[in-house]
């Protein structure tokens, strides 16, 4: 049998729930159109993902106005709402409608390079930031810990031997790049960080160090410069950054005072630049607005406005600029936020934390439109109560990997640890997958995925070499071995046959070397 | 552009003043000791501060600390055991000794056995930093190890590998001249710098030649030592040999040149008189010493190297007579003991300026050590060694791959941090071993090293608990930034580090309390438990990624 039809084979149907009905307008071609074949990518691995993380817990219901249900949305939040003749209409059907802070995405909405999905969240959600982004950046359940990022695991999956022998001719750009000084749990891969963080690719002090203070004008001062100076030097990336930046002379002219904007003229920059690096992540924070998120005497104005504007201006300059640079075709965003907020207001002109929420989704190749109904309560809510969620964010993801960044359906399980419905977001194209086999390869199991036993063969230099098994929340169920090896290549027998079936991970230590080997394991 | 071109192109200018050194001299420091002194001590004195070091000496006056690091308490630590196992195929292997008993008393020249010796040797030497006494004992004895450079891979034989290095440790901090004395008929040396095929017929000048170029005189200005005077040494050095059987050096007569040596003007055109009586051989090292300390260089040499171990390599003119004069007249008229030499710099003001501050470059092994006790990384206990060597050698190799290798410097000289003008400590930053640094901390902080089943690594989580108030992310980054970097950083880059790391980007800090709190009242809410130590973990890596982590 086939590894693939073996996989599909053992593992539970997909479920097709488009949950489309009530939902707004659809641009006409959807992801399964014949006319997909003309948006085909002009080269084999050039789709890119753009991830915008907007931190705090985005106001859903004050950033997609549920029309539909005006009045009990005006019960539940007398004190906040928007008044309905400032909403940006979506569509003729008018449903639903966007702040009026918003007007940048309404034009790329009318454009059909938008889509709005209604209400995402996942069952039993968390209140706390940190563990909801935790539960979004790992694209766990509630109660379940994982500890490696959904992109890092898409990533450890296309370039399953990274970072042993990387950079290397097949690919010699960062894999992931984070705007930021920290790289986040998104990125991280079954044991190593798959992405790199950046400030300032013109700046290569800032291409390690987010955070750099000025050197004083001391023997002390002279020793750090230097430090920081040879860092620059050696920063494994510093060339191919340096290069694509300096290969974009001219962009459009985006916002000032935005640092979402100053984030995304970058990620621009970067791939016009030719890095064929897949994933870029931005954040944008401030969205925690637990009081005086709009100015009392205008409620369409005030904090949350501000924020909304910010992030309408940086996303609407940055499709001009694709457009401008020629790569509008390569590139797809979506934003996302921990939670929504609590469907009623609170006194103090604020919101408390809350649930499902809309997302965007937005580039040329989107799926203009809105998926889902618009979300409705009654005339009196509770001051507990929260929006359900209509579609698992899994389900964006999985799409996304799936239609935008060409991960066969069939591999899709590895990454998201489970099956996920995938939704009419993107046009995808002819996708082919990268070239995933560069950099040397030290561990591997056969077979793959495995029912009971699977043998494991590993390359060591020699020395202690150490292999064991860990799962996703990185608990180490055994070490099969743990001594000193002539350098060489061995095998070794795992059995699984009592495990529940699901991903797992051989991890080698061989001194300084490590690299981990994904396994799925199937009843 | 060749590396070379780009390096200097990229290297920013530097103004003079940012040259400029501390103008102050040996008067004793008045100032207050508060942690930040404390750590600048501390750190220059051991390889890494833990927070239990720091509250050791928290409260003492600065007397009392300097008292306590030149006076060691804790007893010498016990020799290295046999860990090993020799393969089948050995000619003579050690059966005879027990593993977990110690090889040092064995007599055996079989090579694989000496190999391995020689390893366990170091294994044995990285634990014993790792678990430091809180005296200056160790970093002079690496201090020694340093200045006599001497290479086990050339001793070859373990035992004298072992000798050697316990003489550096005893006599630490004890007297210099009759140091000098015991290294000359050290067996080790004696090899290293061919001392026993040194003959009258047959003289090897290797010796003579370093005692005076690298051990006492140096390459200074003042030091007029001529080749007639190196000759003239070797002269005064033949006749000795090594004894594998008692482990020590003997003399023979018959080997010895009996002949007057005359000196150079340096020297006072001082005549060593020939002997060939049985105890000849070492009344004329005692001429050859006493001839050689009474030049005012040898203690002007000493202390310069003592400055550019434990303050900084830039020895202009007003350190030069500020503090490298004043130290060598103590030097001398403490007839060489080093103790009071060591109290007038660590007590000085010169020491505690803040020019003298955070511009040590770390060295890999103050960099691979310091990690370990400032992290207060946990190994096996005692009983399990093997384990413990398993990850000592892990250590080594760390540090030997960063341009260190414990116990084997590239040669005589030492290494060329001390004293390779202009880049002295920048040389063991380059564009292999920065990246090698940061991949050594990102390993033991993110992943750790797993050896016979168990594991060392960072527990990023302990080390903030043991801080004041983690529960209060400013405190909380301000104490872990004081206790990782001997620089403070400006509040913007604080605020960043707080939102990045700990808050996730949320700008309230009661979003940290909240979750710190849950942590202690209840770690076994495992998604809190693991959203606590990964943002912990993620700051400790980063902290120890930038420029400011390797400077002590």
């Amino acid at each position: 049998m086939k590894r693939r039809d073996f996989l599909e084979k053992s593992l539970p149907a997909g479920l097709l729930l488009p949950g489309l009905v009530g939902g707004l307008s659809f641009k006409a071609i959807g992801a399964e159109s014949p006319l997909s074949p003309l948006f085909l990518p002009t080269t084999e691995t050039d789709h890119v993902l753009v991830i915008i993380q907007l931190n705090g817990g985005n106001d859903g219901l004050n950033t997609v106005i549920p029309l539909q249900n005006f009045s009990n949305y005006v019960n539940a939040r007398p004190n906040i709402y928007v008044p309905e003749n400032k909403v940006l209409k979506l569509g003729t059907a008018g449903k639903a409608g966007l702040h009026p802070a918003l007007s940048g995405l309404h034009r790329l909405y009318n454009e059909g390079m938008l889509q709005v999905v209604q209400s995402v969240g996942y069952p039993t959600p968390n209140f706390s930031h940190f563990r909801a982004t935790d539960i979004w950046m790992s694209a766990s359940e509630s109660n379940q810990v994982v500890n490696s990022g959904w992109a890092g695991r898409y990533l450890n999956y296309e370039y399953p031997n990274f970072p042993n022998g990387y950079p290397n001719t097949s690919m010699r750009d960062p894999l992931a790049i984070q705007i930021g000084s920290t790289t986040s749990l998104t990125l991280q891969g079954p044991a190593v960080s798959m992405g790199m963080s950046i400030s300032n690719p013109n700046s290569f002090y800032n291409l390690v160090n987010g955070v750099q203070d000025p050197a004083p004008a001391t023997p002390a001062g002279k020793e750090l410069t230097y430090i920081r100076t040879v860092s620059q030097q050696t920063q494994q990336y510093a060339t191919v950054i340096k290069d694509a930046a300096t290969a974009v002379p001219q962009q459009v002219t985006y916002p000032t005072g935005n640092s979402l904007a100053d984030q995304l003229k970058i990620v621009a920059r970067l791939i016009k630049g030719g890095l064929r690096t897949r994933v870029y992540m931005v954040n944008f924070g401030g969205f925690d607005t637990h009081a005086a998120q709009v100015n009392a005497t205008d409620t369409a104005t005030g904090t949350h406005a501000n924020l909304l504007q910010r992030v309408s201006e940086a996303i609407t300059a940055f499709q001009d600029d694709l457009k401008f640079l020629g790569v509008d075709e390569r590139v797809v965003g979506m934003t996302f936020s921990e939670f929504g907020r609590r469907i009623k207001s609170n006194a103090s002109t604020g919101t408390d934390h809350g649930a499902a929420a809309p997302l965007f989704v937005f580039g040329k190749n989107v799926t203009g439109g809105v998926t889902g109904d618009t979300p409705s309560f009654g005339p009196s809510v509770n001051v507990n109560d929260n929006l359900p969620f209509q579609y698992d964010f899994r389900s964006i993801y999985a799409t996304l990997l799936n239609n935008w960044l060409c991960v066969d359906s069939r591999d899709l399980n590895q990454i998201m640890l489970k099956n996920f419905q995938t939704l009419p977001l993107v046009n995808a194209g002819a996708c082919k997958k990268a070239v995933n086999l560069s950099g040397e390869n030290l561990i591997s199991n056969y077979p793959n995925p495995f029912q009971g036993n699977t043998v494991i063969t590993f390359k060591t230099n020699g020395g202690h070499t150490l292999v064991q098994i860990m799962d996703t929340t990185g608990r180490v169920l055994v070490n099969l071995t743990d001594r000193e090896y002539p350098a060489g290549t061995y095998t070794l027998n795992f059995s699984g046959g009592t495990l529940p079936a699901g991903v797992y991970y051989a991890r080698l230590q061989n001194l300084s070397v490590q690299q981990v080997r994904t396994m799925v394991k199937v009843k | 552009m060749d590396r070379r071109a780009f390096f200097q192109q990229s290297v920013p200018a530097l103004s003079p003043q940012t040259m400029a050194t501390p103008s102050s001299g040996l008067t004793a420091f008045a100032g207050p000791l508060t942690d930040t002194e404390l750590y600048h001590l501390l750190d220059r004195c051991f390889f890494g501060v833990s927070r239990a070091d720091l509250a050791h000496f928290k409260g003492k006056t600065l007397s009392a600390v300097v008292s306590e690091l030149l006076n060691p308490v804790a007893p010498l630590p016990s020799p290295p055991v046999k860990e090993y196992t020799p393969a089948a195929t050995t000619a003579n292997p050690d059966t005879n000794i027990a593993l977990g008993s110690t090889w040092v008393n064995d007599n055996n020249t079989d090579g694989t056995v000496n190999s391995l010796r020689r390893a366990s040797f170091k294994k044995w030497w990285m634990g014993v930093l790792v678990n430091q006494d809180r005296s200056l004992r160790e970093k002079m004895t690496l201090f020694w190890h340093n200045h006599f450079a001497t290479e086990t891979t050339d001793i070859g034989n373990a035992q004298y590998v072992y000798k050697h290095h316990n003489l550096l440790r005893t006599r630490a901090l004890g007297n210099f001249k009759s140091l000098v004395k015991d290294i000359t008929l050290d067996p080790a040396m004696l090899v290293y710098l061919n001392g026993q095929l040194n003959t009258s017929t047959a003289p090897d000048e290797n010796y003579g030649r370093e005692l005076q170029e690298l051990f006492c005189c140096g390459k200074g200005p003042g030091s007029q030592y001529t080749e007639a005077d190196v000759k003239a040494a070797a002269r005064v050095l033949t006749g000795w040999r090594n004894n594998a059987t008692t482990n020590s050096s003997y003399f023979t007569v018959s080997r010895h040149d009996t002949g007057n040596k005359t000196f150079s003007a340096f020297y006072n055109n001082t005549v060593i008189t020939g002997r060939n009586t049985a105890n000849g051989g070492e009344q004329e090292i005692d001429d050859l010493l006493n001839m050689i300390f009474a030049t005012n260089e040898v203690a002007l040499y000493l202390c310069r190297r003592l400055y550019t171990w434990f303050v900084y390599y830039d020895i202009d003119a007003q350190v030069e007579t500020n503090v490298i004069q004043p130290l060598a007249q103590i030097f001398r008229s403490n007839n060489y003991n080093i103790q009071p030499v060591l109290q007038a710099l660590l007590s000085s003001q010169h020491f505690f300026d803040s020019l003298s501050r955070g511009c040590l470059i770390k060295s890999p092994i103050d960099l691979v050590v310091g990690l370990c006790r400032e992290c207060q990384v946990v190994f096996q206990p005692a009983s399990d060694y093997i384990t413990n060597y398993g990850f000592y050698n892990y250590l080594v190799n760390w540090a030997s791959s960063m341009q260190q290798n414990l116990g084997d410097p590239p040669d005589v000289s030492g290494w060329k941090a001390y004293y390779q003008a202009p880049q002295f400590y920048q040389i063991w930053i380059n564009s292999d071993t920065l990246p090698k640094r940061n991949q050594f901390t990102d390993t033991l902080v993110v992943n750790g090293y797993t050896f016979n089943g168990k594991k060392i690594q960072v527990d990023g989580v302990a080390l903030v608990q043991a801080l004041p108030t983690p529960r209060d992310p400013n405190l909380l980054l301000t104490d872990l930034i004081n206790s990782l970097f001997r620089f403070d950083l400006t509040p913007a880059s604080k605020a960043q580090l707080k939102r990045d790391f700990l808050l996730s980007g949320q700008s309230q800090d009661y979003y940290w309390t909240e979750a710190w709190d849950l942590f202690v009242s209840t770690p076994s809410n495992t998604a809190n438990t693991t959203l606590v130590r990964n943002r912990i973990r993620d700051l400790i890596k980063y902290l120890m990624n930038l420029a400011e982590y390797q400077l002590a």
